[in-house]
């Protein structure tokens, strides 16, 4: 590939490209995000490889390997274009088949098709099924399409028209252009993009950085990992768009290190880029210069703090800072330095494409344009879901997400990572985005939408939590390290039954210095999920402490098993017995010991007449 | 003999070589390169690495010690990580850890005395849909639960018999 | 030019890059702290130095170690929020370090009589806060010797490997810098053990006092290009040498 000299050749090589692949020619895209992959995605793209030459269709039919489609429940998943006709859960051994009777025989094989968990439909077409029909695809619509090792397939789809038309422009008019379309930073706390950009623009130096944080720590959330590893020149796109507009010459993306296929498909991305000339100097003969540089994160949630982040980038462990001065006067090396995360880079040549004002009509008055989340947890469609901002937490959960599975009650959801907040079912009619969400004692964060069942303990919720936020925090504060130790030591004492009526008291007093004394926002944010837990579901922390009993039946110093005459003695309970201490005759009602019990809860797993209790 | 002796020397000038001299901005990625070669930090390497970039031993061991991603001491043939994620969590994560715990008699973060198994657990692979999620040796298996994780780690024990 | 700003409703002037304690402390207006020494870089660890910060509409409870001062800004050094968040913090501390004086009169003079905390978990080095001072000292005077190893609720301060390091010259600046004294420095009239390691002493060629240690003569030498006898006199012995020097060109 050679390097491209300025606008009009990038044109022509775009030309160049869509007519070797016209939109209508056929095509399979079969996901091979890190879910599918799981699943045996990739298994299954090589049985369509062998199946296409055996039937000599490999000149007729494209085969691709995509990004994460989203719907990771039903993984592999397997699309087929032009139709946009969807196969879930695929095996190799369905490949055969599907190339027969589908590609060959134009018939729809019933059984690999979406049914929904509730009306038992059928449906074809990924844009019927629930799960896909009420989200706003902007920053994952090409996921699904695009092999990511391509940038030609980026190209095709209009890749990089987002850049040409910045380098067009004034650098300032970008920044108008950003901020004019109301985009928020998508990584948590919601600062307006296009202010923070013209904040460093704005500071006077010889160097600017522009970093994208890729440091996805929030436990249940990963869709900055789908969209580099689902479509990297995208991320890049805004990197260089930002850089442009902020007048940066470097930049850096930081990553988690437990990412990576991540690493790999951004590295091979900046090659492409640079072999293309759609990065180092002169780009498209603009006389704008910019290179960017990978940095593997060590494994340290903080480090998603900016100062932390600029700390570990220059090498040194990942303590926080205070601040001002901010990262936009003095980041990194002491230069200034404009901090993204991955999606809100990715929301960036979507607007310049498309235009601030059709952006801003998507969303609500104070949060433009879509967000990406991660719905996990006790919920039928698990997945990556991309809604237009103001879309009520009801509709993910129950229209998109398709309710709770197992005819289990909503408890709560919880969002924002784990410094964010659990919603109960009174607030499910809460309109998702910014505002709404801090209002309700819960946040934005990065994203990750966790839902909870009736079985799921509220005080466990917390302590979880918590035992998450002491093991990272940096250790600097007294009020972050011993304050989390100490609250978690409490919450502790109620799962186990230990507290008294004044133990409540003394964590409100201890979370509420923790929150105003602690230097970063992983310290003040810490005892959100306390705080908010203790909103909602007090309750839950009162049965515990006064009367002993978990209600959701898990914390284990408060619940013992014991099997009742509904046991037909077929002994696989006590086979399964990691302690061996439940005995009994065969045909015999089973007995547990209760001295020996550890509370494992494999007895009643493995029970197939719901003879084990809990209490 | 102690772990200690065994890492190629060659092996380490050749990592060394790959970072730019006296540049302590790129610790961590020259961590994450002698972990890739050595599979763990030994401290001969971090001693190196100091020296390498211009920076202090307190400085680079409280740089390794500060990461969860760098591990200071060898680790195990296989490497069993239970995924802690909330997704994972909310799914019974915890009763993985625990059967894993039990089945290898050693605790979170350890490694057998044979140094065949090493046991971790990690904050959330961002593969949620997948929970809960175990990775035995880089390969994902999700929905994991306790009769499984168990029948998955014997068959790897067996395979080449305990010495 | 000068920024003007309030603390206790005195109107006072700092220079930009300023910080609210020290401006404070040259005001004569007392804010307690543990983690923070003058000469020493800011850490901003131990949060006792809290100060309630207005400026504009935000009002925040904050550091004064390591906040810079600004113009308008209102500082109240001694609110009752601001006594309830010290003392909060100070019965953390008295959890880790029950018997380290300092941590104990600060905490009685607001009021925490004993910690309803049970100490942490890890704890190895019994009455340390955690503060670095000891760390910034080590690495100030050039010796780096000494670490923050690990973090989160695992944080402890200790040598690389944990073992005795070369780069230690036992000089024991980290001990008179320690605000809990929890270091454990032992001399016996030849030799000083610190962090595991015994040095023997430079004792003083004319009163025969211990002056420092062998390595860390040797360090200064070597590193200030001093001659072979640098230091091998006590700081009383010089005095008395200088002003004998001194009277004997007095005419």
């Amino acid at each position: 590939m050679a390097r491209i000299a300025n606008a009009a050749a990038l044109a022509a090589y775009r030309k160049q490209q869509r007519a070797l692949r016209p939109a209508e020619r056929k095509a399979i895209a079969v996901c091979a995000g890190t879910g599918c992959k799981a699943f045996g995605g990739l298994e299954v793209f090589e049985a369509f490889r062998a199946a296409l030459d055996a039937h000599g269709l490999a000149k007729t039919w494209d085969l691709r390997a995509t990004g994460c489609h989203g719907f990771c429940e039903r993984g592999p998943l397997v699309l087929f274009f032009p139709e946009g006709r969807l196969y879930q859960r695929v095996k190799p051994e369905d490949v055969e088949e599907i190339v027969t009777r589908t590609l060959l025989g134009g018939e729809v094989l019933e059984r690999l098709l979406y049914q929904d968990p509730v009306t038992g439909a059928r449906h074809e077409k990924e844009h019927d099924i629930p799960f896909y029909r009420h989200q706003r695809r902007l920053v994952l619509a090409q996921n699904g399409q695009i092999d990511p090792t391509s940038l030609d397939d980026y190209l095709v789809l209009g890749g990089y028209g987002g850049l040409v038309k910045a380098l067009g422009m004034d650098p300032a008019a970008v920044v108008a252009e950003v901020k004019r379309a109301g985009l928020r930073g998508r990584g948590g706390a919601g600062f307006p993009t296009g202010v923070k950009w013209e904040i460093c623009r704005a500071a006077q130096a010889d160097q600017r950085y522009v970093i994208c944080n890729a440091d996805e720590g929030d436990p249940g959330a990963f869709m900055d990992r789908s969209v580099i590893e689902g479509n990297p020149h995208l991320v890049l796109e805004g990197m260089l768009i930002g850089a442009y507009a902020i007048g940066a010459s470097q930049g850096h993306v930081y990553i988690r290190q437990e990412y990576p296929l991540a690493v790999e498909r951004l590295e091979l991305a900046l090659a492409q880029a640079r072999a293309l000339g759609l990065l180092g100097q002169d780009i498209l003969g603009s006389g704008f210069s910019f290179d960017v540089h990978v940095s593997r994160g060590g494994g340290a949630f903080v480090c998603g703090e900016e100062s932390a982040m600029i700390a570990s980038l220059e090498g040194r462990r990942g303590v926080p800072r205070r601040r001002p001065p901010y990262p936009a006067a003095q980041g990194l090396h002491g230069k200034p330095t404009n901090i993204n995360n991955v999606e809100t880079w990715a929301t960036v040549p979507i607007i310049l494409e498309k235009g601030a004002d059709w952006f801003a009509a998507i969303g609500t008055a104070g949060s433009k344009g879509t967000k990406i989340f991660s719905l996990v947890g006790k919920v039928n469609n698990t997945g990556l879901v991309e809604v237009p901002m103001g879309i009520t937490l009801r509709e993910i959960v129950e229209v998109i997400g398709g309710g709770i599975p197992g005819g289990k009650a909503f408890k709560a959801v919880q969002t924002g990572g784990p410094s964010g907040g659990c919603l109960p079912a009174e607030k499910l009619d809460v309109a998702v985005d910014f505002d709404s969400l801090v209002r309700e004692g819960a946040m934005m964060g990065s994203g990750g939408m966790i839902v909870m069942d009736e079985d799921t303990c509220m005080v466990d919720v917390a302590r979880y939590f918590l035992g998450f936020l002491k093991f990272e925090s940096c250790g600097n504060c007294t009020s972050c390290r011993d304050g989390l130790e100490q609250l978690h030591a409490l919450v502790t004492d109620i799962a186990e039954g230990r507290a008294t009526s004044g133990t409540l008291d003394l964590l409100e007093e201890l979370a509420e210095t923790i929150r105003a004394t602690s230097l970063c926002a992983l310290g003040t944010t810490a005892v959100n999920p306390v705080q908010s837990t203790l909103r909602y579901f007090r309750h839950e922390y009162e049965a515990h402490i006064r009367d002993g009993r978990c209600p959701a039946k898990v914390c284990k110093a408060l619940i013992h098993f014991s099997i009742n005459d509904k046991c037909t003695g077929c002994t696989l309970c006590a086979k399964n017995c990691p302690q061996k201490c439940i005995t009994g005759e065969r045909k015999a009602l089973h007995v547990i010991d209760q001295a020996r019990c550890i509370k494992c809860g494999i007895c009643r797993d493995v029970c197939k007449f719901a003879a084990v209790d809990v209490q | 003999m102690s772990a200690q002796a065994v890492i190629d020397p060659a092996e380490l000038d050749e990592v060394l070589a790959r970072h730019p001299q006296g540049q302590p901005a790129g610790l961590v990625n020259l961590l994450h390169d002698l972990q890739a070669a050595f599979r763990y930090l030994p401290e001969q390497a971090l001693e190196r690495a100091a020296e390498h970039l211009g920076l202090s031993s307190a400085e680079v061991y409280g740089v390794a010690t500060f990461y969860e991603g760098f591990h200071l001491k060898p680790r195990g043939e296989h490497i069993c990580t239970v995924c802690m994620g909330t997704a994972c969590h909310v799914r019974g994560a915890a009763r993985l850890l625990e059967q894993a715990e039990r089945d290898l008699a050693v605790r979170a973060g350890q490694t057998t005395p044979d140094l065949r198994f090493t046991l971790e657990q990690v904050n959330c692979v961002g593969a949620c849909a997948l929970g809960p999620l175990v990775i035995l040796d880089g390969k994902y298996h999700g929905s994991m639960a306790p009769d499984r994780l168990s029948r998955l780690l014997g068959k790897l024990s067996d395979k080449k018999g305990s010495k | 030019m000068s920024i003007r700003l309030w603390i206790d409703d005195r109107e006072v002037l700092a220079e930009p890059g300023e910080r609210i304690l020290e401006v404070a402390q040259r005001q004569g207006i007392s804010i307690p702290t543990l983690c923070h020494h003058p000469a020493l870089p800011v850490l901003g660890a131990c949060r006792v130095c809290l100060v309630e910060v207005q400026q504009g509409k935000r009002r925040e409870i904050t550091t004064a170690c390591n906040t810079l001062v600004q113009e308008g800004m209102r500082v109240a050094t001694d609110t009752a929020e601001v006594r309830g968040h010290r003392a909060m913090n100070l019965e953390l501390l008295r959890a880790r370090a029950p018997e380290a004086p300092a941590v104990r009169e600060l905490a009685t003079q607001l009021g925490v009589a004993r910690s309803r905390f049970r100490p942490p978990a890890q704890n190895p080095l019994p009455n340390c806060i955690l503060c670095e001072l000891c760390v910034r000292a080590c690495a100030h005077l050039g010796h780096h010797a000494l670490a923050a190893v690990g973090r989160g609720d695992k944080k402890r301060i200790g040598l690389p490997h944990n073992r005795p390091a070369e780069a230690c010259v036992g000089c024991g600046s980290c001990l008179s810098v320690c605000p809990t004294r929890c270091i454990l420095l032992k001399e016996t009239a030849t030799t000083r053990t610190i962090w595991g390691q015994t040095f023997e002493l430079v004792r003083c060629k004319s009163c025969g006092a211990p002056v420092m240690t062998e390595a860390q003569r040797a360090h200064a030498i070597r590193t200030k290009q001093l001659p072979e006898d640098h230091d091998d006199t006590c700081e009383l012995c010089k005095q008395s040498a200088a002003s004998q020097r001194l009277a004997s060109v007095v005419w």
